[in-house]
């Protein structure tokens, strides 16, 4: 049983855009709009160099990775081949143009997933 | 609806890759029966040659193995050739009497090696020289005899002669033509060739005319007689005097044939339209090409037609040839003969082993013929293809793409002399030997496989050349490179250029309509298309196209730069490259404020805050109070400037404020890619304008002007446009020059490629020698630029949304509702 939690309204997403869902932990959840209305959630993360795929242009029922164009499938979150890797997907619903995600995926999903650094904090890591 | 049949008779390279691309756009719409007459799968068949030469194995080339068939549901009658095709009943019939009914027919037979009609061409140890069985066969002769004849001195006859000499017998070659190769070469290289390859140990008569075959006392062929009565011995007789398109079925149900099965530009066959035919055996436009890249255009395009998508034409290829003998480097393209109209450039050193000769017309190449030194030959191939005018490096032209400095990283330019580790893509760390590999392994045939798989020359693009070259020497001789006019992207086959016309000839004004009208296959596009489309609708239209932003990159559409981290980079605009203290006072307060990381001096004269919270970017752009300085944009960048006749003891002009001048007029100016001017008070150039689209030099007695200059990845020096004597003069000659790149320049496309496509000459025309050109263009940009908002401050006339400021909080936990699971739910994972 899915705990759906609403989120926002599908109306908040641009069309063929993007919004990002701040979680309490984790990094955020992207929010797409494909241009039949549709809305997907995948971890705002590309599996390649961790860029903020919310940022990506969307198409299709996919998204290009804003930093190395890597394409993202929204139904399963792989990256379209030659290239390889997966992000991981959230469970996401619509009713009565309400986007809803599941309360325990937000809380509990890839958690371990942390963004890329940059700037002078890589060194004071490293 | 019932599945529809399609029926494959050959199960060549041509077919098997019509295949894959159908079953890439249409899996699932046909059940799909392959009959092949080998006992193979689909194996490459260029690399036989290698595989004679005991360079590789047979296993090495096989290209798709029998699992590929069974993942792919294909039924594969491999070794059973078809006998017969009945067209009314709509089925084939192959020799050991088994049958197949189709829905579609694609005929992929393939060629015949042409047999010389003459006694005792049926002997044991006569064969030609086309698929597996014939290699093997050859490799089995060269283990029990000893002496050889190839007749024909073309192509494949070499490569089977240096095959076969390379096991050990000893071969000669009967050419009844003047000189080898008459089809690839001219008569000097020919003759450089045929002593390169007699050093080597082969035999050759040339001229001499072969008169019967003569059998020994065992029956096999013991001898080659000729039409002067002389005889060579032969135990084995290689008969490799051409291919004939292989149309015996065809013909015999009744299709049009006239060298080939006669095919329109959809490869559909002109007299059934059930059937289609693809490869060696199909006759387009009055030619059955023997390569192996225009076959594979053609089986995109018929993919396209049997998967029903209906849309692609193939309307003819340009070819090049090499010969794939290791250690002799020979290569010709188009129409190396020259003839009435054209000129020659030649380079002989019959010593040094060299020969090389270029032919044009009409300030264009047309042809090339190299022997000894073919590195350039991709080049040469490209610059032929692409029809470029080379008035402007005619001089340097026979020296090759190194001498105008369009190699690789690090100079490096000759692909044969790295080493496997040596890097040939520096910007993904592409070695050499992993281009190779996957070019191998993965059987790959062209820059934009190449390019998917290794991701090799997909970034930055300086490595073409290298990667083309690889390409040449590892898929094998037969390398023809794609059509000269690209795609815009996969989304649709037009190029930038029909686009472009489209759009100005239909008053195209959105997006939508644009793929509407020009029945893109893919609903929105995709990242490649949609921000080039978007371009080119609102440089055509300024005023009255509406922008999409969400046809932008993220930097336009968030007007900062995106950092690896998915932070912002802050670049306030700073008029000319001047500051004050207000401004450096006001920017340290947002640095201190923001916690911003990292400030840095960029070489455009400007500051830039990096690591910027995308959350912040609207605050920060509201307390620095400063222009955008539109450094995250395909659009004016900044107008570099030295101090000038105002400071500097050599300045002759004010350099500063032209600068300023220049940079107020034109920022805000969405352009093909970014435009980078500068501005120098002196020829000693301080502001460094030689390297930037637009550059303005002072002297004396006024200003000059260079253009298409480029700092980047190759370092392009700019090319005179003018000389003017007022400061409005150099306002008017830069901004109608910019404007003509943005009419005429294609998305992603610099200044310094544009006047290369275009030629300097054709700007000229335009802007010095057409004054009332000149002016239009000026205001028609003044016009586009007239009132266009700040995006830091004017969010809704520049369509800032400012929504992607703001992430989404998820409600409070307590408002979890329990909703139930609904037909709605279609997203649901």
């Amino acid at each position: 049983m899915k705990r759906w939690t609403p989120i926002c309204g599908v109306a908040e997403i641009p069309l063929l855009g993007a919004r990002r869902v701040q979680r309490e932990r984790g990094l955020p959840v992207a929010l797409f709009r494909t241009a039949e209305d549709h809305v997907h959630a995948l971890l705002d993360r590309c599996p390649h160099r961790g860029g903020p795929l919310s940022q990506g242009i969307v198409f299709g029922t996919a998204v290009a990775c804003p930093l190395h164009n890597w394409t993202i499938e929204f139904a399963d979150g792989q990256a379209r081949a030659p290239d390889q890797g997966c992000t991981p997907v959230f469970a996401c619903k619509v009713e009565a143009g309400q986007v809803f995600l599941d309360a325990d995926e937000l809380a509990t999903l890839a958690l371990d997933l942390a963004a890329p650094l940059a700037g002078p904090c890589r060194h004071a890591t490293a | 609806m019932k599945t529809m049949k399609l029926v494959m008779v050959g199960n060549g390279m041509a077919g098997v890759r019509t295949l894959e691309e159908l079953l890439k756009i249409a899996p699932g719409l046909y059940d799909i029966t392959v009959f092949g007459a080998e006992p193979h799968p689909n194996y490459n068949r260029i690399l036989l040659s290698p595989v004679l030469a005991g360079e590789q194995t047979l296993d090495e080339i096989v290209l798709n193995p029998l699992s590929w068939y069974a993942e792919q549901g294909i039924t594969l009658h491999a070794g059973r050739k078809v006998v017969q095709i009945d067209r009314v009943k709509r089925l084939v019939r192959a020799d050991d009497g088994s049958e197949a009914a189709y829905d579609r027919l694609l005929l992929a037979t393939g060629s015949h090696p042409f047999i010389l009609p003459v006694p005792g061409r049926d002997l044991p140890g006569v064969i030609a020289y086309r698929d597996i069985a014939d290699t093997q066969a050859m490799i089995d002769a060269a283990t029990r005899y000893r002496h050889a004849v190839v007749i024909g001195g073309g192509l494949l006859g070499l490569e089977a002669a240096n095959g076969l000499m390379r096991r050990g017998m000893q071969v000669t070659v009967v050419h009844i033509q003047p000189w080898l190769m008459e089809r690839q070469l001219d008569d000097v290289a020919g003759r450089l060739l045929q002593k390169s390859l007699e050093d080597r140990g082969l035999k050759f008569l040339i001229g001499a005319q072969t008169q019967a075959l003569l059998a020994g006392a065992n029956g096999r062929v013991a001898a080659v007689q000729f039409k002067d009565g002389t005889e060579v011995p032969a135990d084995l007789v290689v008969m490799a005097a051409g291919i004939r398109p292989n149309t015996d079925l065809a013909e015999a149900c009744g299709l049009h044939c006239a060298r080939g099965v006669v095919v329109n530009d959809t490869l559909q066959t002109i007299t059934d339209p059930r059937i289609y035919a693809v490869g060696e055996c199909a006759a387009h436009r009055g030619i059955a090409y023997g390569l192996v890249a225009p076959l594979f255009e053609q089986g995109k395009v018929c993919a396209t037609h049997l998967g029903q998508f209906g849309i692609g034409r193939y309307t003819g290829s340009q070819t090049s040839t090499k010969l794939k003998v290791t250690g002799i480097d020979l290569f010709s393209a188009g129409q190396f003969m020259g003839g009435a109209g054209t000129e020659e450039i030649v380079l002989s050193d019959p010593a040094g082993g060299v020969y090389k000769k270029l032919v044009l017309r009409d300030d264009k190449l047309v042809g090339a013929v190299m022997y000894g030194d073919t590195v350039d030959g991709s080049w040469y191939f490209k610059l032929l293809r692409e029809g470029r005018k080379v008035a402007d490096i005619r001089d340097h032209l026979m020296f090759g793409e190194s001498n105008i400095g369009d190699a690789g990283h690090l100079g490096q330019n000759k692909a044969l002399a790295m080493a496997d580790s040596d890097e040939v893509c520096g910007c993904n760390g592409v070695t050499k030997g992993a281009i190779c590999k996957a070019i191998k392994e993965r059987g790959l045939f062209t820059l934009d496989e190449v390019r998917k798989h290794t991701k090799a020359s997909a970034s930055c693009g300086s490595c073409t050349g290298l990667v083309e070259q690889l390409l040449m020497f590892t898929a094998g001789g037969d390398y023809s490179a794609s059509p000269k006019r690209k795609a815009l992207c996969g989304c649709t086959e037009l190029g930038h250029q029909a686009v472009r016309d489209a759009i100005r000839e239909h008053h195209l004004l959105t997006v939508d309509s644009v793929y509407r009208w020009l029945d893109w296959r893919t609903p929105n596009g995709c990242a490649t298309c949609r921000p080039a489309v978007n371009y080119y609708l609102i440089s055509t239209w300024p005023k009255e196209a509406q922008d999409d932003p969400q046809s932008r990159f993220i930097n336009e559409r968030s007007h900062a730069n995106i950092q690896k981290d998915g932070s912002y980079s802050v670049i306030p605009r700073m008029w000319g490259g001047e500051t004050s203290a207000e401004e450096l006072r006001r920017i340290a307060d947002v640095v201190d404020k923001y916690q911003i990381p990292t400030v840095k001096v960029t070489g455009g004269q400007r500051l830039d805050m990096l690591g910027v919270k995308k959350e912040d970017l609207p605050a920060v752009w509201h307390d620095l109070g400063m222009p955008s300085g539109h450094a995250y944009a395909k659009a004016l960048r900044t107008v570099k400037t030295c101090v000038g006749s105002e400071w500097c003891r050599f300045g002759t002009q004010d350099s500063t404020q032209m600068g300023k001048d220049l940079e107020r007029a034109l920022w805000r100016m969405y352009a093909p890619h970014k435009v980078k001017l500068a501005v120098s008070g002196c020829p000693r150039n301080c502001a460094e304008a030689g390297i930037k689209d637009v550059g303005v030099i002072g002297v004396d007695s006024g200003w000059e002007i260079v253009i298409a200059g480029n700092g980047g990845i190759k370092t392009e020096v700019a090319q005179f446009l003018a000389k003017v004597k007022t400061a409005d003069e150099v306002l008017e000659y830069s901004g109608a020059f910019l404007q003509l790149y943005r009419l005429e320049g294609w998305y992603l496309e610099r200044t310094v490629h544009y006047v290369h496509r275009v030629g300097l000459d054709h700007v000229k025309r335009r802007i010095v020698e057409d004054a009332a050109g000149r002016q239009a263009l000026w205001e028609q940009l003044q016009f586009a630029l007239d009132g266009e908002p700040d995006p830091w401050f004017d969010f809704e006339r520049a369509q800032v949304d400012l929504r992607q400021f703001q992430p989404v909080a998820p409600a409070a936990a307590g408002a979890v509702a329990a909703a139930p699971a609904s037909a709605h739910d279609k997203a649901l994972a």
